[in-house]
């Protein structure tokens, strides 16, 4: 037996660049990036006078969390937090109520051009605006307190349910809908029946995730005076009661839990 | 009767599907449409119910010129032509019975479909139907808790509530087991002679269309190079459709299929006798 009958392969691999192919661009590149970072954190400033400082009002916050105090202030939080769970729950509804008609607008393959740029550019506006700026504006246009919040949150879930239910419908096995279009069926029907069915358990469960978005951000927007849980927790922190607004922290993460929780299951329960 | 007169279709991307296809379906004949995949077979029974919108030519249900109709006729025009669809095409979370009663969709008014409150002949012919297609049982069931034989006696229901005057087939056997396909098509084409519906089905299976319909079209490329009954339907033709194959062998593993089917029967009958 000869060795020319045997052939030898290489015992050694390596993975070759995926990304960039040239050993210089990689290694300027990796450099770069390196000698940007350490510029970059260079510039911030830290005042470590004041960090000192805050370190002993941290400590307070903190204490205050150990032993919230719900009972001193609770006719105020009681108050904020029927505001905002009404809040949550009127916006949602009503957030929902319109997305439909402009998630439907938005599914390339039911809607007609027109009326599909019309509805994602309303869902891109909603989209764009985050919840504190639009909550700021509508403070501005109609004055401190829950309706400015309410028409925050609807605005926001505009934009959310519409673009999801939108991606959902355009997921749809079209054989379905295709079968009922096939029947005679007019456009409202097929709607109903071809569609409607396919993608009702997602709009369920997304309406209950965004529920319990709208709570966490109305705690949020009530800080710039959109009212609710956060407008109460805004004025507890101004007047350094750490412990109300430790209180109305524990609050807000209890009903966060329950709320997802519960909407998890829910979900499930659709499907 | 159903006249398709140099039926063109030229998708968007260049793709030419059919050309020149002209047949003419008369009165109770069921035709079986053969060919390989992407010969225009699914395009062809689209474009006579406008699903896909036929580039040049015209398709006749009776006098009426479907291609020149408006949405509304168009409208009226479908639920005159019933469909029934590879994978069953049911809506899979309503029951049985709304995708039964969705035949009618065409005849009843939105308010009456959206409240689930259809006229009590419509009602009483979805259970006619349920009843002949063997699912009464069933009827409260969601479609997706079905087999696939049973989905697809559901979609020959819907197909048949519409009250055709054709029926379109689009490879009902598609993904069935060959005993269940046979069984799909024996009552396909049983309600045909029953109704004197005139059908046009789309198959791959070739044996399985040779056995059951009246007249075969073979298309290939979007040209109909074969139209007549199915016993001309020779080896060099199926070559031509085709494309070069042992069709014998075919034929055989087909027919011992039937062998053992028909052995399935005796079996069942004597058990039957035994009981």
């Amino acid at each position: 037996m000869t060795d020319a009958a045997i052939p030898t392969y290489p015992t050694r691999w390596k993975r070759p660049p995926q990304m960039i192919k040239s050993r210089f661009w990689r290694w300027t590149l990796a450099i770069g990036a390196v000698v940007y970072l350490v510029l970059a954190l260079g510039t911030v400033e830290v005042n470590w006078q004041r960090v000192v400082l805050g370190i002993e009002r941290g400590q307070r916050f903190i204490a205050g969390f150990l032993e919230p105090d719900f009972t001193t202030r609770w006719r105020d939080i009681s108050r904020g937090l029927v505001e905002s769970l009404t809040m949550t729950l009127t916006s949602t509804v009503v957030g929902v109520l319109i997305s439909i008609p402009i998630g439907i607008g938005a599914a390339r393959n039911i809607a007609p051009a027109w009326i599909y740029m019309v509805c994602r550019g309303i869902i891109a506006v909603s989209r764009a605006l985050q919840e504190i700026i639009v909550a700021i504006f509508f403070v501005a246009l109609f004055g401190f307190g829950a309706f400015a919040g309410f028409l925050t949150l609807s605005f926001a879930t505009i934009g959310f349910i519409g673009k999801l239910l939108a991606e959902d419908i355009e997921d749809i096995d079209e054989a379905q809908a295709e079968a009922i279009r096939a029947t005679g069926a007019s456009w409202f029907q097929v709607i109903n029946y071809g569609i409607q069915p396919q993608v009702m358990p997602r709009l369920i469960g997304l309406s209950l995730y965004r529920l319990d978005i709208n709570f966490r951000e109305s705690a949020v927007i009530g800080i710039v005076g959109a009212g609710g849980i956060g407008a109460t927790l805004n004025t507890a922190l101004n007047r350094y009661e750490y412990d109300s607004a430790g209180a109305i922290l524990l609050i807000i993460i209890g009903i966060v839990m329950v709320a997802e929780y519960s909407s998890s299951h829910l979900r499930r329960w659709v499907q | 009767m159903l006249t398709v007169d140099k039926l063109t279709k030229v998708y968007k991307t260049g793709d030419k599907a059919l050309t020149d296809v002209s047949f003419t379906v008369p009165e109770g004949q069921v035709v079986g449409l053969i060919g390989p995949s992407g010969a225009g077979k699914s395009t062809l029974i689209r474009c006579v119910n406008r699903l896909v919108e036929p580039t040049d030519g015209t398709v006749r249900l009776n006098d009426l010129d479907i291609t020149r109709l408006r949405a509304g006729e168009l409208r009226r025009a479908r639920r005159r032509i019933g469909m029934i669809f590879q994978e069953y095409a049911l809506v899979e979370r309503l029951t049985v019975m709304e995708n039964v009663l969705s035949g009618r969709l065409g005849y009843v008014p939105f308010w009456r479909s959206f409240t689930r409150r259809f006229p009590p002949a419509d009602i009483a012919k979805a259970f006619r139907l349920l009843d002949r297609v063997g699912l009464t049982q069933h009827a409260d069931k969601r479609a997706d808790a079905l087999s696939g034989g049973q989905r697809q006696r559901v979609g020959i229901a819907r197909a048949l509530e519409q009250d055709p005057e054709l029926l379109l087939v689009d490879e009902p056997t598609a993904s069935l087991d060959p005993k269940t396909s046979r069984q799909i098509m024996r009552l396909i084409i049983e309600i045909c002679r029953e109704n004197g519906l005139p059908a046009i089905i789309n198959i791959h299976d070739v044996v399985l269309a040779q056995q059951f319909v009246d007249r075969i079209i073979g298309l290939r490329a979007g040209v109909v190079v074969f139209d007549g009954p199915p016993a001309q339907l020779t080896e060099s033709v199926l070559t031509q459709i085709y494309g070069e194959e042992d069709w014998t062998a075919m034929r055989q593993s087909a027919a011992e299929d039937a062998a053992a089917e028909a052995e399935d029967h005796e079996q069942a009958k004597k058990m039957m006798r035994a009981l």
